[in-house]
């Protein structure tokens, strides 16, 4: 099978580790800043960063509708910590200046509260246990957002202290976490499966 | 599925934690604001956080006197004003003034040279803290010594407040030359090479094999257009601050907005030259040239 070629949205945050993880399981791995990056990708990855950022640059270069598209067309989607609150049909805790409001992709039927853990100085380094996998998972969440409702089609993956912290949804996946800020790349290797091209009849 | 995991204990301010969060501010912009209305303009133009202090560098400059921590009030207001990292600045070696600012809840603090230095001698111990510290470097082995204490984050010192960036383009070429010619170094040298830098041994020993800082390197100091902020890229930093640049233009919205695009399509001269249109005026700046030693910023520190 030929690699899986993936993207990860470079518009601010944490996307070269995702990429260096990514390119060190075999992936093929390509920066997205304009719709046209998106061709002939199979996957993209949401990174952390700060998702007002994000957003108002994924308003200013055009990329709401052709991310939607590039789902819709069969591309897997995973967004980690702030790439989380951007596929996420609703965001809850956005700035005041918005009217409360946050722009997202709407794609994963979630309810997600940005920085529901505090500030950084509460940030905090767990070993998360995570379905399917056979040892805990070392999960560092920096000002991480929690879901808090999910829909029917939403399998819970990992918890902590009870809150919902990895979900994923057909071809979606979002975690509340930083796994490419760790060396472990089993969730990558997840997210290669959701996104790997259709096998040749 | 059994929460097995709430029964390990999370650990909080680990250097993993904190650097991993300066990951985060990465192809992002980080502006000064000295009031909550201006970080609000700052969040809703794309800025990955906000610098809270009393007065610009532009102003620190032009007022002269002591400059010091701001206000608890003023960092408040502004950390109730807006949703993105607050950031706010002590004087070098004033690890009281950072008490403060980690009781205040600030998500980060900057060791800054635009204040007057508490101590001549001596920088913050920072590993002790929580809450993680960006520092200013000129060169190497400041940016190694910083790390060493605990920074989490270096920036170019530049000369903050005149919208002149050849400061902030020699502290970069400086360090980041020194990054490519210990790397080219046989490691049986590398203890002189420490020595003659005057920085950790382990941390050089980093640099050899990596090939970078062990922490991100951000541009600041006299970033005032998006070109700017797109040359700063292209030396190879991660990100870029922006001071008196942005409100003390005309537009401080625009440009703003501006600076942020520039730092994410920074290779791309085709949207560089659209964002870089009919922006108003740009702070009127001073030529570093003109200053007098002891007017400049960017030698403070050791």
């Amino acid at each position: 099978m030929a690699a899986p070629r993936i993207g990860v949205l470079a518009l601010q945050g944490a996307f070269r580790e995702h990429r260096q993880r990514l390119e060190s399981l075999g992936a093929q791995v390509s920066e997205v800043r304009l719709p046209a990056d998106l061709a002939g990708l199979h996957g993209l990855v949401l990174p952390g960063g700060e998702s007002t950022t994000i957003a108002r640059l994924m308003t200013d270069f055009g990329l709401w509708a052709p991310l939607r598209d590039f789902h819709a067309a069969g591309g897997a989607l995973w967004g980690t910590c702030a790439g989380a609150i951007l596929l996420a049909r609703g965001v809850q805790g956005a700035p005041p200046q918005f009217g409360g409001q946050q722009r997202s992709l709407a794609v994963m039927d979630l309810t997600v509260r940005r920085n529901a853990f505090g500030r950084q100085v509460d940030s905090f380094a767990v070993p998360l246990d995570v379905h399917g996998l056979d040892a805990p998972f070392p999960a560092v969440f920096i000002r991480a957002p929690v879901i808090e409702e999910v829909g029917e089609d939403v399998e819970v993956l990992a918890r902590h202290a009870g809150q919902i912290v990895l979900v994923r949804q057909g071809r979606l996946l979002a975690s509340s976490f930083h796994p490419e800020l760790t060396a472990d790349a089993r969730l990558h290797a997840l997210f290669l499966g959701l996104a790997a091209p259709p096998v040749p009849a | 599925m059994t929460d097995a995991s709430s029964a390990a204990t999370p650990q909080t301010g680990t250097a993993q934690i904190k650097q991993g969060f300066a990951e985060m501010f990465k192809g992002g912009v980080i502006m000064d604001v000295v009031t909550a209305d201006q970080a609000r303009i700052a969040e809703a133009a794309g800025a990955t956080a906000v610098m809270a202090l009393e007065r610009v560098p532009a102003d620190i400059r032009a007022d002269g006197g002591v400059a010091r921590m701001s206000d608890p009030k003023m960092i408040k207001e502004i950390i109730a004003a807006v949703t993105i990292p607050v950031m706010a600045k002590v004087r070098i070696g004033h690890f009281v003034e950072a008490q403060i600012l980690q009781a205040l809840g600030v998500d980060f603090i900057d060791e800054s040279e635009v204040l007057t230095p508490a101590d001549e001698q001596y920088h913050i111990e920072k590993a002790g803290f929580r809450v993680p510290f960006v520092c200013g470097a000129k060169n190497l082995g400041e940016a190694l010594r910083r790390v060493g204490e605990g920074a989490s984050m270096i920036r170019t010192k530049g000369e903050a407040g005149t919208g002149d960036i050849i400061e902030a383009v020699r502290h970069a070429r400086t360090v980041l030359g020194e990054i490519r010619s210990i790397r080219a170094r046989p490691s049986d040298e590398l203890m002189t090479v420490a020595r003659d830098l005057q920085a950790p041994y382990h941390l050089v020993q980093y640099v050899h094999e990596h090939g970078a800082l062990p922490v991100v390197n951000f541009a600041a100091g006299g970033v005032a257009t998006p070109a700017d902020a797109a040359l700063m890229m292209h030396l190879g930093l991660d990100g870029v601050f922006v001071g008196s640049g942005i409100f003390k233009s005309s537009n401080p919205e625009r440009r703003a907005q501006a600076i942020v695009k520039a730092v994410t399509h920074y290779r791309n001269p085709d949207v560089l030259a659209e964002i870089s249109e009919d922006l108003g005026a740009p702070m009127t700046g001073i030529n570093i040239d003109s200053l007098v030693p002891a007017e400049r910023l960017a030698g403070r520190g050791w």
